[in-house]
């Protein structure tokens, strides 16, 4: 095992997949030249040369047009959006297009694409540069959301991504590239649309994914000390939603909290309680709990931005509110 | 152009027409739902154009799609049925009339909304490029669609990076309902290529042959240069936008105008003049059509519903 950042996990992953196959190229906003905004595609210029590297024009829809057309001529697109926020610029495609062209034209077309984006906020960009969007892409059949937690998953979860036949989007959170943590040694894939038992516990269930493992890890920390032992479920892919693990886990502890970043409002939380509703209803013995962004456009002075975003004791006081 | 060739595009227009006449009148009849965009009147452009391109040159359009769909190889039979909503259409009955493809024929779609696909259009290409073949990919797109945004993005990258891409505006003068002179910065929207750097050109869209010749230098030029090039023909749709316009914004005189300058009746005319076409062979051709459309209609009258097992399938390529 070696213990490396979430930034190098995705960076391998990517080498390692250009490598592999030739079919696979990387385009975006600087991930050429500049060697990408989060360094992730830094030396890959040099190493892949500007075919395979491409840098584009500031332009989403050319982006994520070419990336889908591309794809359907059967090679295997890595379109980079500097941010999701980018994304709504370019809605169309990662909404309407990639996910519709394979069941629209009865089978014919096969859109191997995945759009890698950095999201969620925390860093003072202001509003329209700090969102946690991705339930609103998680809404859309055709399209595979992923958003790993650790690098061990990212690495796994992104070269599955490169390798699937169907249009994935990617979701890297922005604060996380320095997380560090083990990675096997050699080749190895995650498959997507399966969610994980990260940290085992008895007590309460937290249901999360991305930077809600973070803050759950460390709420778990705390609550251990008070004899509490939570175990976290962590989703790492939010479409196909994998709700064994969560529901074979809530069966155990009875009790559930679902941490996200984005907002709570029709969020991944709405659904997972709702699932956890649905198919273990008798097993309940409090009501769901949902930690997750306060209903306002993230603000950039840094105290009101940190108080609008879920924040580790707001996870613990609703673990223990369930435990009430 | 050899004689086989010319009257191969002649029926393939006069075909284009009876599937769309009959196509309307099952419309009418409620056997087919949803919108439908007849090209009747502008059948010219895509028959031309298709006739001018090699089969490796991949074609990609917009909604008003059967005609191409047709000029591309896609039988009348697959046509009807998915029209019909039929399995045996062209998309298994999922897509309808805006959406018809077929990998095999090299045509790609079949794109509803509007500019959507030009950006896709550029991928394709670039996917040649990628390849390093010299495979030029046909674009065509209302004079709608050169308004929005999508159509400045992707002809940019298609003159920065060099892509081989044949764009074709098929100006039939009204975006829906609004005359390109209410929509657009001008009314020749070849003009909107010289702000690229693009190579561009404007023909009558109602003269099959003109449409072949300028066409045919187009694609050489892309194949060539390996460079983009803007192609505006200029053409008349004689019927209303979808099955469901009420046509208030332009006048009887003026379809009248132009449905005396019907493509099918121009090319008949020009044929005939040449010399070694008589007027007995169109109609031969013209009876064909008529039985073949007679035939696509049955097809696809006959033809199953997509079953239960079609409404999860192709979702995903693998789960």
């Amino acid at each position: 095992m070696a213990r490396i950042t979430m930034r190098e996990a995705i960076s391998q992953a990517l080498w390692e997949e250009m490598e592999r196959d030739p079919k696979v190229f990387i385009l975006g906003e600087e991930v050429g030249v500049w060697g990408g905004t989060y360094a992730v595609t830094k030396g890959f210029y040099d190493h892949f040369g500007p075919e395979r590297v491409k840098d584009t024009p500031i332009a989403e829809n050319a982006i994520l047009g070419a990336a889908i057309g591309a794809a359907l001529t059967g090679l295997r697109p890595v379109a980079e959006l500097m941010t999701i926020n980018f994304a709504f610029s370019a809605m169309d495609y990662v909404v309407n297009q990639a996910p519709k062209l394979r069941y629209m034209f009865g089978g014919q077309f096969t859109v191997p694409l995945v759009i890698r984006a950095v999201g969620g906020g925390g860093r003072q960009l202001g509003a329209t540069h700090s969102q946690t969007p991705d339930a609103v892409f998680a809404h859309f059949p055709g399209l595979k959301v992923v958003s790993p937690g650790t690098p061990e998953d990212a690495k796994g979860l992104l070269k599955s991504a490169i390798r699937s036949d169907d249009p994935v989007l990617f979701l890297e959170h922005a604060t996380m590239y320095q997380v560090r943590g083990e990675v096997p040694e050699g080749e190895y894939l995650i498959p997507i649309g399966k969610s994980k038992v990260q940290r085992p516990g008895r007590d309460v269930t937290i249901v999360t994914y991305a930077k809600g493992l973070e803050l759950s890890l460390k709420a778990a920390d705390e609550l251990a000390k008070a004899g509490i032992e939570v175990e976290i479920v962590d989703l790492r892919t939010l479409r196909p939603l994998d709700m064994e693990p969560v529901l074979e886990s809530f069966k155990k502890t009875n009790r559930a909290v679902i941490v996200e970043e984005g907002w709570k409002s029709y969020g991944v939380g709405a659904e997972v309680s709702t699932r956890i509703y649905e198919e273990a209803f008798d097993y309940a013995d409090a009501p769901i709990l949902r930690v997750a962004q306060k209903e306002v456009p993230l603000p950039y002075n840094r105290t009101l931005e940190q108080a609008a975003l879920p924040q580790v004791p707001d996870i613990v006081a609703a673990v223990k509110e369930v435990l009430k | 152009m050899d004689k086989q060739k010319l009257l191969q595009m002649y029926y393939e227009m006069v075909l284009i027409r009876r599937v769309e006449e009959r196509g309307a009148e099952l419309y009418q009849a409620g056997k087919i739902g949803g919108f439908m965009h007849l090209y009747i009147g502008q059948e010219a452009v895509s028959t031309g154009l298709i006739a001018a391109r090699e089969p490796r040159d991949r074609v990609i359009t917009a909604y008003r799609d059967h005609g191409v769909a047709i000029n591309c190889g896609i039988s009348a039979n697959e046509v009807m049925a998915e029209l019909l909503g039929k399995v045996t259409g062209t998309s298994k009955g999922k897509g309808g009339s805006m959406h018809m493809a077929s990998v095999e024929k090299n045509m790609w779609g079949g794109h509803a909304i509007v500019g959507g696909h030009l950006p896709i259009a550029a991928g394709l290409a670039l996917g040649d490029q990628y390849a390093g073949n010299d495979n030029v990919t046909i674009c065509m797109f209302g004079d709608g669609a050169t308004n929005i945004g999508y159509f400045h993005e992707a002809l940019n990258v298609s003159v920065a990076w060099n892509l081989r891409v044949l764009w074709v505006c098929e100006n039939n003068q009204y975006g829906m309902g609004t005359a390109v002179k209410r929509a657009s910065a001008v009314d020749e929207i070849r003009q909107k290529a010289e702000g690229y750097g693009m190579k561009n050109a404007r023909v009558d869209g109602m003269d099959v042959l003109a449409v072949y010749q300028a066409a045919k230098d187009a694609i050489d030029y892309v194949r060539r240069e390996s460079k983009p090039f803007l192609l505006e023909a200029v053409t008349y749709r004689f019927r209303g936008h979808s099955m469901g316009d009420p046509e208030r914004y332009r006048s009887q005189e003026e379809v009248k105008k132009w449905q005396d300058n019907d493509p099918i009746g121009i090319f008949r005319a020009a044929l005939l003049k040449q010399g070694d076409v008589t007027a007995a062979e169109l109609d031969e051709l013209e009876r064909r059509a008529e039985e073949e459309t007679q035939k696509a209609v049955e097809f696809a009258e006959a033809s199953p519903e997509p079953g239960m097992e079609e409404l999860f399938a192709d979702v995903y390529a693998e789960n």
